[in-house]
C-alpha cells in the first residue's frame, strides 16, 4: 500500500530534462504564482536568469528583503493566495527573518525561496553562507533544504500545500546554487484527490459533529452571549465571513473581534461592538467580562485580548473554534473546543441552529443588549477636534469618511496610529485591513501596501503610518515609484514614538527616554527625492482638501499629517489588568489634557 | 505489577521544593471516558495543577533536521524533557520513532502533544501514559570502581537487579542494567556508596501493550 500511495502522491514525472532554476519557475507557474517579491544576489543568479527569459511571472524588486516578505504578506492577505518571495543566501535570508516571523505570528501563507551556497560548501563558512534552515526553523511553519534537483519541483509544490493548508504560515525553501544549475526532471503538483493527500500533514478541517452540537446547544441556552472572532475567519476565506454574518443575524448575538479579524463582520452591522482588547472599546471589553457564553471563532486568546488571565471573563462558558489544535487550551481553558476550519464549522452551526429550530432566549438577550447599549452610551472613543491642532483621531476619521465609498485597502505601521486606525476606520469587508498584529512590526505598512497595490492596481491603498515606523522601511517608496504603484502613505506625525511615549507617561513617570522623534526628515522633500508626491497638512480646516487631493493623485503620495503630540490612545487596559479595569482617559466632553487624576479607572 | 501499587502511584503531586521530578504517572481514571469527542478535555482535568510524568511517542519522517524540529519546539516553548530517544524503526518507509519522557500538568502535556502534532514531518503522536497500558524500558551502563567488600557488594546487588557485567578490571565493573526508569534509578542509587564512577543512560523506549501498532495498522 505504502509504495502505491507514495506514487500517487508524487504526481507525474516527465522525461524531459530542465535546469534546476527552470524547474523552480515551472513549479511556481503551476502553483499559480503571478508575482514574486525579491532581491537578487550571487546564490540566486541562476533563478534570476530564468526569470529574465520568461513572461508569465512578474518580479517586483524591493529595496530590502524584509520589504519583500511584508509585500508578499500584503499580497497574500488581500487576495487569499499564497505570497511568494525570492531572496539570496546569507544576508538576503537573514533580512527576511523579521517578515517570516511576522507571517508566522499572523498566520499568513507565504513561500520564501532562499538562495544557498552550493551543497559542497554547506557547513564551510562559505561566502554569504548562513544556516538558513536552522535560523528559520522557529520562525516558519516548515522549511526545506533541497539537495537533489529531481526533488525541486516536488518540494516547491509541497511548500505551497503546507503554506496554505490548515493554519496558514510561511514556508522557506532553501536552494543551493548547484542544485539550481543541475539538470533534472519536472514533477507536476499532485492533483484531484491527491492534492490533500500529503504523507503526514493533513490538518483536520471538518469539525467533529458532536462538538458542533454541544457548542450550538450551549449557544441556544445563553443569556448573555458574545461572539469573539479573529483572524482565523479572514484566513478561512470570504465564505467564512458571509457565514459569520448569517450566524450573527440568525442568533441575534452581539459580536466583537480582534485586531486581526476586523472586516469579517461589518462595522456598520447592528450587532457590532467594535474591537476588543488592550485598546478595544469599553462595550466590547465589558461584554467579554460579563458574558455567560463566549463563542470564540478563529481567535487565539492572545494576551493583548485577555488582559490578566486570572480575571478574564470569569463567569462564561467558552466555545473555541480553531483549525489549530495547539491553540486550544493554551492560554485559556475552554469548555467546548471545536477543531476545524471556520467556514466548515460555521456552516454546520448554522445548519444545526436551523434544524433544531433553536432560538435565543429573547428576554435575556434583550436585557443583555440593553446593558450593552448602556455601555455604548459611554462613547468611549470620544475626542474633540477644536483649535488649530489636528487630532490624530480626526485625521483618520476624515480619511475614512472620504474613502469609504471606494475600494480601499488600509495597511498600518505599529503604534498609536495603528490602534486609532483600528478604532476609527470602519471595515465592511474582510481582506481590506492589513496590520502586523502578533509581532507588531514597525515597518510593515509600506511594503505591505506595495504588495496590496500589486494585486489590486485600481484600488486605493493607504498606509496609515507613524513618523517613526515609516522610517523603518521608507526605502520601499522607491519600489512603489518603479512599479508605478500609487500607494498613499498617510503619516500621523506626532513627533514621538507615540505608543512608547504613552507608556512612559502612564507607567514611567513621564520620563520620555529616547521616544522623541529627533532629527526627522522633511517628509515632503523626502517624498520628492524618491519621485513621489509630498504633501503636508497642519490645519484641521485643510484636512479634507488634503485627503481629497491625495487620493486624486495617481502616483505614490506621502502625506505628512502634523498632529497633536500629546494625544493618548484610549480606552486602554494596562497590561496585567483585567477587562473591567480599563482606563478611559479623557474626562468626558471637556477635552482636557490627560493628567494623572484624569485617568478614570473603571 | 499489583494493581494497587499502580493506582497509588497514579497521581504524584509535585511537592514544593522537592528536587526530584514528578514520578511516572499512570493514566488518571477519568481521562478517557469523559472525552466526548476529539480534542475535548474536561476542564477539571486541565485545571489540575499537579504535574505528571508522561512518555510521548512519535513516528516521524527520518529526514535531516527532524530531531532539531522536535527539540527546538520543546525548548523554544519552555517544556521540559527528561529523556529523549530516537532511532530509525522502519527503513523502507524511512520512519524514525522518538520517545520523549516529559512532565507537566495535564494542560502542558496536552500542549506538548498538540504542538508536536502540527510539525509537518510528524506522522503520529501517541501518549503512552494516557492512551492505555504500555511498557517502558531504559538501559544504563554503570561504572563502579572499588576493591574488597564494596566490590563484592556491588556484584551481589548487580545480581539482584539482573544487571550484566559487560566489562571488568581488577578495580572496576561496568554493569548493564535494563528496566523501567525507577529500577534503573534505584540501582544507580545503590551503587553510589559502592564506588559509582559514571553512568551512561539511553533514556526511555516505550511501546503500548496489546496488538495495535502506534499508527493503528
Ligand atoms: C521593529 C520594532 N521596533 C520597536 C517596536 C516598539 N514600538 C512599538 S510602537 C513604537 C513607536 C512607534 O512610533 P510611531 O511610528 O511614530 O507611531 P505612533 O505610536 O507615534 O503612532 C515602538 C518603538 C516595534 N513595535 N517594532
Ligand atoms: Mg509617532
Amino acid at each position: 500500500m505504502a509504495a502505491e500511495a507514495l506514487k500517487a502522491e508524487r504526481g507525474t514525472e516527465t522525461e524531459e530534462l530542465f535546469v534546476g532554476a527552470r524547474l523552480i519557475l515551472k513549479a511556481l507557474e503551476e502553483q499559480g504564482v503571478e508575482v514574486v517579491f525579491g532581491y537578487p544576489g550571487g546564490a540566486v543568479l541562476p533563478i534570476y536568469d530564468e526569470l529574465f527569459k520568461q513572461n508569465s511571472i512578474r518580479h517586483v524588486l524591493v529595496r530590502h528583503e524584509q520589504g519583500a516578505v511584508h509585500a508578499a504578506e500584503g499580497y497574500a492577505r488581500s487576495t487569499g493566495k499564497v505570497g511568494c518571495v525570492l531572496v539570496t543566501s546569507g544576508p538576503g535570508a537573514t533580512n527576511a527573518v523579521t517578515g517570516l516571523t511576522d507571517a508566522l505570528m499572523d498566520s499568513i501563507p507565504l513561500v520564501c525561496l532562499t538562495g544557498q551556497v552550493p551543497t559542497h560548501l554547506i557547513g564551510n563558512d562559505a561566502f554569504q553562507e548562513a544556516d538558513t534552515v536552522g535560523i528559520t526553523r522557529p520562525c516558519t511553519k516548515h522549511n526545506y533544504l533541497v539537495r537533489d534537483v529531481n526533488q525541486l519541483a516536488k518540494v516547491i509544490h509541497e511548500a505551497f500545500y503546507v503554506a496554505r493548508s490548515g493554519r496558514p504560515g510561511p514556508v522557506v525553501v532553501d536552494l543551493p546554487k548547484d542544485v539550481c544549475m543541475a539538470m533534472g526532471t519536472y514533477t507536476t503538483a499532485p492533483r484531484g484527490i491527491n492534492r490533500q493527500q500529503h504523507k503526514t500533514y493533513r490538518p483536520k478541517t471538518k469539525p467533529d459533529s458532536s462538538a458542533v452540537a454541544a457548542a450550538v446547544a450551549l449557544m441556544a441556552g445563553a443569556k448573555r452571549p458574545l461572539f469573539y472572532t479573529g483572524g482565523g475567519v479572514i484566513n478561512s476565506g470570504p465564505k467564512a465571513s458571509a457565514l459569520l454574518r448569517e450566524l450573527v443575524r440568525l442568533t441575534g448575538f452581539p459580536i466583537t473581534s480582534t485586531l486581526m479579524g476586523l472586516g469579517a463582520y461589518p462595522a456598520s452591522g447592528d450587532k457590532w461592538l467594535g474591537m476588543l482588547g488592550m485598546h478595544g472599546t469599553y462595550e466590547a471589553n465589558l461584554a467579554m467580562h460579563g458574558c455567560d457564553v463566549m463563542i470564540n471563532i478563529g481567535a487565539r486568546f492572545d494576551d493583548r485580548i485577555t488582559g490578566n488571565l486570572k480575571f478574564f471573563s470569569p463567569d462564561s462558558k467558552k466555545i473555541h473554534v480553531d483549525i489549530d489544535a495547539s491553540s486550544i487550551n493554551k492560554n485559556v481553558i475552554v469548555d467546548i473546543p471545536v477543531i476545524g476550519d471556520c467556514a466548515a464549522v460555521l456552516e454546520e452551526m448554522i445548519a444545526l441552529w436551523k434544524a433544531k429550530r433553536y432560538e435565543a432566549d429573547q428576554k435575556a438577550l434583550k436585557a443583555w443588549l440593553r446593558q450593552i447599549a448602556q455601555w455604548q452610551g459611554r462613547d468611549c472613543l470620544h475626542y474633540e477636534q477644536h483649535g488649530k491642532i489636528i487630532k490624530p483621531q480626526y485625521a483618520i476619521q476624515r480619511l475614512y469618511e472620504l474613502t469609504k465609498k471606494r475600494e480601499t485597502y488600509i495597511t498600518t505601521e505599529v503604534g498609536q496610529h495603528q490602534m486609532w486606525a483600528a478604532q476609527f476606520y470602519r471595515f465592511e469587508q474582510p481582506n481590506h485591513w492589513l496590520t502586523s498584529g502578533g509581532l507588531g512590526t514597525m515597518g510593515y505598512g509600506l511594503p505591505a501596501a506595495v504588495g496590496v497595490q500589486m494585486a489590486h492596481p485600481d484600488a486605493l491603498v493607504v498606509d496609515i503610518a507613524g513618523e517613526a515606523s515609516i522610517m523603518m522601511n521608507i526605502q520601499e517608496l522607491s519600489t512603489a515609484v518603479q512599479y508605478r504603484l500609487p500607494v498613499k502613505v498617510f503619516i500621523i506625525n506626532n513627533q514621538y514614538m507615540g505608543m512608547v511615549r504613552q507608556w512612559q507617561e502612564l507607567l514611567h513617570g513621564s520620563r520620555y527616554s529616547e521616544s522623541y522623534s529627533e532629527a526627522l526628515p522633511d517628509f515632503v522633500k523626502l517624498a520628492e527625492a524618491f519621485g513621489c508626491v509630498g504633501m503636508r497638512v497642519q490645519d484641521p480646516a485643510e484636512m479634507d482638501d488634503t485627503i481629497k487631493e491625495m487620493i486624486s493623485i495617481k502616483r505614490p503620495v506621502v502625506c505628512d499629517v502634523v498632529v497633536d503630540q500629546k494625544e493618548n490612545c484610549f480606552p486602554m487596559i494596562p497590561s496585567g489588568k483585567a477587562h473591567n479595569e480599563m482606563i478611559l482617559g479623557t474626562s468626558e466632553k471637556t477635552g482636557k489634557a490627560i493628567t494623572g487624576e484624569g485617568l478614570a479607572l473603571v | 505489577m499489583a494493581k494497587k501499587t499502580a493506582s497509588a502511584r497514579g497521581k504524584t503531586p509535585a511537592k514544593p521544593g522537592a528536587k526530584a521530578p514528578a514520578k511516572r504517572a499512570v493514566k488518571a481514571p477519568e481521562a478517557q471516558s469523559s472525552n466526548l469527542y476529539e480534542g475535548m478535555i474536561p476542564v477539571a482535568r486541565l485545571k489540575d495543577k499537579d504535574t505528571y510524568r508522561h512518555v510521548v511517542s512519535l513516528l516521524v519522517d527520518n529526514e535531516a533536521g527532524v530531531l532539531a524540529r522536535v527539540i527546538g519546539m520543546i525548548a523554544g516553548r519552555g517544556y521540559n524533557i527528561e529523556s529523549l530517544t530516537v532511532a530509525e524503526v522502519d527503513r523502507e518507509r524511512q520512519l524514525s520513532r522518538i520517545n520523549i519522557a516529559t512532565s507537566g500538568t495535564h494542560q502542558i502535556i496536552e500542549q506538548v502533544k498538540a504542538q508536536l502534532g502540527r510539525l509537518v514531518p510528524v506522522h503520529v503522536v501517541r501518549d503512552l501514559t494516557d492512551d492505555g497500558p504500555s511498557v517502558a524500558r531504559e538501559l544504563a551502563l554503570v561504572k563502579v570502581a572499588g576493591v574488597g567488600d564494596k566490590r563484592v557488594e556491588a556484584l551481589r546487588i548487580g545480581d539482584i537487579f539482573r544487571a550484566n557485567v559487560v566489562d571488568s578490571s581488577t578495580q572496576s565493573f561496568v554493569f548493564e542494567v535494563v528496566g523501567n526508569t525507577d529500577k534503573v534509578d534505584a540501582f544507580i542509587e545503590l551503587m553510589k556508596p559502592l564506588g559509582l564512577v559514571e553512568v551512561s543512560r539511553t533514556g526511555v523506549a516505550a511501546i503500548a501493550r496489546g496488538a495495535a501498532g502506534i499508527d493503528k495498522k
